[in-house]
């Protein structure tokens, strides 16, 4: 810092003397930030948490295979994707996978982290409508079971057997 | 594309003084397909082909058009990435088989070979994020009938990242949290969102900066809750930092009237004379302004909205009005008098 720069009073808060200078240049803009110590502090808490080495993307490939983690980096380290040819390495270095058919050929090693990075690890949006006839089917059934078990416990027993016809419907006779 | 502002930034939605905008994206991948950043040539020219013609089976009501990047300007995809219609990830060198389906509105895009092989983003004003998702499903729907999507029964859509998997949902809100920076609430509240899974980001996404106290907040998981669940848990923390931010502001006029009316005229002040201004310097004063106008200090309404002001100081906006390719000192000087023709209503 300069010594004519010595007078710089803190752009943020306008009330103390800069004491940090940011100089930053994106695409060729240069632009320069005179902070005092507090205000410093405080942006650069905003810095921190919006940075680039914060976002989970980043530290996954750091996750796989880590200690406390039930799989080890030599455990897969051998196995490719049989649809796109990725390796497990490669899977580990990036934590990013090559196809949809890798997380079939990574299973083992996603699992944990899949449950580290979701918590619950069931999907229970929606899903391609073509294809997937058959979820849809299940999610249904299993809707109605709760429905019938709700108006037994109701004792709404009418109710509930109607809900038990429509589940022998769709099963072709079976209720349970 | 068209040139100037996004249809959608004319008008302010719910909320709309301190919630700017509201934003659906769907991660989808085509069945059969290696991710992007695994494509090789002919993979990638096979797979723009099948995205082109499903593109050209959505009907003309939606009013999709698609684009390949490598057809636009360098200046025009960085235009795209200022209006939040395609990531700065999107547009990054070199580019290979991206593309983007805008509608005429810029409320739709769908970036072609981001991270994943689409991305579906429905951007609204104000609070909208049910309506958001509403229509970004739509278009999901649509857009499946012809393109076979790759999912798995128990981890749903199938993403490269798997911080994606699932529904493949994130929500997010763009923030304006001038007074929760003032009061110095701001930290405080991001390191509690992080403790719930809400993300905290800038004005452009993954690791910019909170330029003019701007702010997004976006879901972290993705799996486990149905999207319905995802947009409703956003929402309301999005209401919740609503109303901070307004009792703060309501802080600020009870306990430093003289100082805040202070500021936001000198701001007003500079932004209206000035006739050299960077951008960053630009954002801190018009989110000064803003406050000011929220909080009747100023008198309103300006002829333009937050979000097109936010625009006008961005490089590749001024430069795209322009016409032509401006030095860093040429746009700081065409940003002073672009701001003082657009705020003053001399445009």
């Amino acid at each position: 810092m300069g010594e004519d720069e010595e007078l710089q009073m803190c752009q943020r808060c306008q009330q103390k003397p800069a004491h940090v200078h940011f100089s930053k240049v994106i695409n060729g803009e240069k632009s320069d930030r005179y902070l005092c110590d507090d205000c410093a502090r405080e942006e650069g808490a905003f810095h921190l948490m919006l940075g680039p080495q914060f976002t989970v993307q980043q530290v996954l490939g750091g996750l796989i295979g880590q200690a406390g983690l039930p799989t080890s980096r030599s455990m897969g380290s051998g196995r490719t994707c049989p649809a796109c040819g990725y390796t497990y390495r490669e899977f580990a270095e990036s934590g990013r996978l090559g196809c949809d058919r890798c997380y079939e050929a990574f299973k083992d090693e996603l699992s944990p982290l899949i449950l580290r990075l979701h918590g619950r690890a069931e999907h229970r949006g929606k899903l391609p409508r073509r294809g997937a006839q058959h979820l849809a089917e299940v999610r249904e059934l299993e809707r109605l079971r709760q429905q019938m078990a709700d108006a037994i416990q109701r004792e709404a027993f009418e109710e509930a057997a109607q809900i038990r016809d429509q589940i022998r419907r769709m099963t072709g006779g079976e209720a349970k | 594309m068209t040139l100037g502002f996004s249809q959608w930034m004319n008008g302010r939605g719910p909320e709309g003084e301190i919630v700017l905008s509201s934003r659906i994206r769907l991660a989808r991948n085509l069945a059969g397909f290696p991710f992007p950043h695994r494509m090789n040539d002919a993979q990638g020219q096979a797979m723009l082909a099948k995205v082109e013609e499903a593109f050209h089976q959505v009907e003309p009501g939606w009013d999709l058009h698609f684009r390949r990047l490598e057809s636009l300007s360098p200046l025009e995809r960085e235009l795209l990435m200022e209006k939040h219609l395609v990531s700065p990830l999107l547009i990054q060198n070199p580019i290979r088989y991206e593309g983007a389906a805008l509608d005429d509105r810029e409320s739709i895009s769908v970036m072609v070979n981001e991270e994943d092989h689409l991305r579906i983003q429905v951007l609204l004003p104000g609070l909208q994020l049910e309506e958001a998702w509403q229509a970004a499903n739509r278009l999901d729907d649509t857009l499946e009938q012809t393109l076979d999507i790759a999912y798995d029964e128990s981890r749903g859509y199938l993403t490269a990242w798997p911080t994606n998997l699932g529904t493949g949902l994130r929500a997010s809100v763009m923030l304006h949290l001038p007074a929760l920076v003032m009061t110095r609430q701001a930290s405080q509240v991001f390191t509690t969102l992080a403790q719930v899974g809400i993300v905290v980001r800038g004005l452009y996404g993954e690791g910019s900066e909170a330029l003019g106290n701007i702010f997004q907040i976006s879901n972290q998981v993705s799996l486990g809750l149905t999207e319905e669940e995802l947009v409703h848990n956003l929402t309301v923390v999005a209401q919740q930092i609503v109303g901070r931010e307004q009792s703060a502001r309501q802080h600020l006029a009870a306990n430093a009237a003289l100082a805040l009316a202070d500021r936001v005229g000198r701001s007003w002040g500079i932004l209206t004379n000035a006739r050299v201004m960077t951008s960053d310097e630009a954002l801190r004063l018009l989110s000064d302004v803003q406050l000011g106008l929220d909080l009747n200090l100023l008198e309103g309404p300006l002829p333009c909205t937050f979000p097109q002001l936010t625009l006008m100081t961005r490089p590749a906006f001024l430069q795209v009005e322009a016409g032509r390719e401006l030095s860093p000192g040429e746009r700081d000087q065409i940003r002073a008098s672009t701001l003082r023709r657009h705020l003053l209503g001399k445009n």
